[in-house]
């Protein structure tokens, strides 16, 4: 009974903030809205896609940013039509898009359907290789990129002004959100659960637990194509720097901030991480203590040693940990669920409690 | 080769069955045909077919062999840290980096200039000694997380990588600080900087002194592991870790001792790699990446397999520029790429990996 009311009180909530976030350009200045908001959406959209991997596959891949790096590649190399790189087929823009998001799901596809045997870390460390081997083609093949990468993307014209790239970040957010929680409730959801659980089990059940992964990793893979669109839509420019290892780090990072177990943790994450890069050389005296922007993934890297040291989960499972105290009630309740240990080292939540309706 | 390896480790029963599996007979068929065209067809690549231009396909042997003696130094600790105490430590390649700086910086001060050191006006000491101490100062800083961050969290697999992926990620930015973003080298020793040739190909000494080295480094590590008593638990542990435990013996000195030694050996992949390639932000990344594909293919915790994985990712490293068609040499990154795909569809955890 608690529980109901307390998933209403949740769904309540994210409603009214999606709501409070539908109307914010007319609260906020245009910088925090276009600026901070927007790239807040774009790295959570990215980084959702690790969370539902690790939460729902128990894969944690660091691949992400890759397939995040191909859309953009390729609505770069099919949309440009002039310009002195990339194949510049001058496609129509929104065939451009199609084509970005097939080739990504499809890349996606494959490279899981390799990794689909491997689990843990042996999947993390794939999935990083995996990460700067695409980094290395795309800096090294000039066909499609080279170093510099592709200059003077133009957006569609129907996202011409910048509050649109924002409005539509929202809305692609909105959906990954709704159809990753839904996607947990369907027979593919329970069954790909069933997978990160028991993998032996499943098989022996009949169910094709490499195709399992391989699916969830390419669905993870188009919605990160998303994302990667409206980043080189918002940039105006994709180059191979930008999904070098660092960032991919970084991508990685921003899912652990808000926590690997939860979905929301991913924006979560993405804005505390807009906002540290945003206004840290704002913050009084901060210089003085020897830290300038330029010493900024420090402060970063701290951060994730100290949410790790504190809490796994991040900082969702920090907040949830504090409410459980607050409330001094029920402590089974609210104990933090554990990290969905994709190692397969700690006690995981298991798919019968998944099924109860505990908050997934 | 991938079959034969197969066939050791195998039982003859499960050897009958994994020749009878397609992907055995694709990873054969594929080095077969790579032999092939490396031997006889390859026209138009900046090599030419091996049995044209024998010197050149013995140079690109030479090349491979080096290069996988120094991808062994840097993977065997990344692997040996894994075997026993099942951590993922993705700082290596920032341990590898840092003893590459600080060997860097001392061996400015030995030779007492700090920019256009000829070789000539290096010692054999001049280069041992800022690379011993910029191992060292890896193997204490390498001890200093295990003891401060994962000591804690043992057997939390993912919590440890993340934890040693954001010390990596501090670790760049300081070194980007202290060190500053330009490429630095270290200079070998005058002594060994000098060419000789292989059948009318000049071929630089210093890669033979490298492979040397990694040798050396080898067989000092096999020795321990075989041959001492504490290297008899080393590997119990990679075996059994709850028996070594209840056996009393104090497995946290030997955690402890093991990445000591495993960052050790980061610092003298990075002091090798440093004189090989020289030094830059970035170059953390990278060599934590080569570690990654060696002991992917080779299987993680595997000394063995890092081995393998070494002489084969050596291979397609320098055989893919040479013997690729001119136009396609930009492409040699996908067949790196290739030779991942197919270890791991014959064998999902690396040619000497066992499923954990």
């Amino acid at each position: 009974m608690k529980l109901r009311e307390r998933m209403t009180g949740e769904s309540l909530a994210l409603v009214g903030l999606v709501l409070l976030l539908a109307f914010l350009p007319g609260l906020a200045t245009t910088f925090f809205v276009n600026f901070v908001m927007t790239q807040t959406l774009i790295l959570g959209l990215a980084a959702s896609t690790i969370v539902f991997l690790a939460k729902y596959g128990g894969m944690t891949s660091l691949a992400q940013l890759l397939m995040f790096g191909i859309a953009g590649f390729m609505f770069g190399n099919a949309a440009l039509d002039g310009g002195a790189r990339g194949l510049k087929l001058g496609w129509d823009p929104w065939v451009a898009v199609g084509f970005a998001i097939l080739v990504t799901t499809l890349v996606a596809f494959v490279l899981g359907a390799i990794a689909s045997r491997t689990t843990g870390i042996y999947f993390l460390m794939l999935t990083l290789v995996y990460g700067v081997i695409g980094y290395f083609m795309f800096a090294q093949i000039v066909e499609i990129s080279g170093p510099g990468g592709i200059t003077n993307i133009q957006r569609p014209e129907l996202l011409g002004p910048p509050v649109r790239l924002y409005y539509a970040g929202l809305v692609l957010s909105v959906l990954a959100y709704a159809g990753f929680r839904v996607l947990g409730r369907t027979a593919f959801g329970l069954a790909l659960q069933g997978v990160r659980d028991d993998p032996v089990r499943m098989a022996s059940l009949g169910f094709n637990v490499p195709l399992h992964r391989a699916l969830a990793f390419s669905l993870a893979g188009f919605v990160a194509g998303f994302a990667g669109l409206l980043s080189v839509w918002w940039n105006g420019q994709v180059d191979p720097a930008s999904i070098s290892i660092g960032p991919t780090l970084i991508l990685l990072i921003i899912a652990v901030i808000g926590g690997l177990s939860s979905l929301e943790g991913a924006w979560l994450g993405a804005f505390v991480y807009v906002l540290v890069l945003t206004y840290l050389r704002d913050l009084p005296l901060i210089d003085r203590i020897g830290i300038t922007e330029a010493r900024f993934n420090t402060v970063i890297g701290v951060i994730v040693l100290a949410i790790m040291v504190l809490s796994p989960e991040g900082l969702t499972g920090i907040v949830r940990r504090l409410r459980g105290r607050t409330r001094g009630g029920d402590t089974a309740d609210a104990a933090p669920e554990p990290v969905p240990a994709p190692g397969g080292s700690l006690p995981v939540h298991t798919t019968q409690k998944e099924l109860g309706g505990t908050r997934p | 080769m991938n079959a034969a390896v197969d066939s050791r480790s195998a039982t003859s029963a499960n050897r009958l069955a994994s020749l009878r599996r397609p992907a055995v007979w694709v990873a054969t068929a594929a080095a077969m045909a790579v032999a092939a065209w490396v031997l006889f067809l390859a026209d138009g690549t900046p090599a030419g077919a091996a049995v044209d231009d024998p010197g050149t396909f013995l140079v690109t042997v030479l090349d491979s062999v080096t290069f996988a003696g120094l991808l062994f130094v840097a993977a065997s600790g990344f692997t040996l840290i894994f075997g026993l105490m099942r951590t993922v430590n993705m700082a290596h390649g920032s341990l590898f980096l840092l003893a590459a700086y600080v060997a860097i910086r001392v061996q400015q001060a030995m030779v007492g200039r700090s920019r256009n050191i000829d070789p000539a006006d290096v010692g054999m000491l001049d280069w041992l000694v800022p690379m011993l101490v910029g191992a060292g100062v890896a193997a204490v800083l390498g001890l200093l997380i295990q003891q401060v961050f994962l000591q804690w969290n043992e057997g939390q697999e993912m919590r440890q990588t993340l934890v040693t992926l954001a010390i990596t990620v501090v670790l760049a930015d300081q070194m980007l600080r202290e060190f500053g973003g330009l490429a630095q080298r270290m200079v070998w020793p005058g002594a060994v900087t000098h060419f000789f040739s292989v059948m009318g190909e000049r071929y630089a000494a210093t890669r033979l002194f490298m492979l040397g080295i990694a040798v050396l480094v080898g067989v000092l590590l096999w020795l321990w592991l075989t041959r001492t008593s504490v290297g008899m638990v080393i590997r119990a542990g990679v075996d059994d870790r709850q028996m070594v435990r209840g056996l009393g013996i104090n497995i946290r000195r030997v955690f402890a001792l093991t990445f000591f030694v495993g960052s050790f050996l980061a610092g003298v992949g990075g002091v090798l790699g440093a004189s090989f390639a020289g030094a830059a932000p970035g170059t953390d990344g990278n060599w934590l990446l080569n570690a990654l594909v060696v002991v992917i293919i080779g299987g993680l915790g595997s000394l063995k397999g890092a081995a393998a994985g070494s002489l084969l990712y050596g291979t397609v490293v320098a055989f893919s520029p040479a013997y690729l068609p001119t136009q396609y040499s930009y492409y040699a990154i996908i067949l790196t790429f290739g030779l991942l795909a197919l270890v791991l569809v014959v064998r999902p955890h690396g040619l000497f990996g066992r499923a954990t």
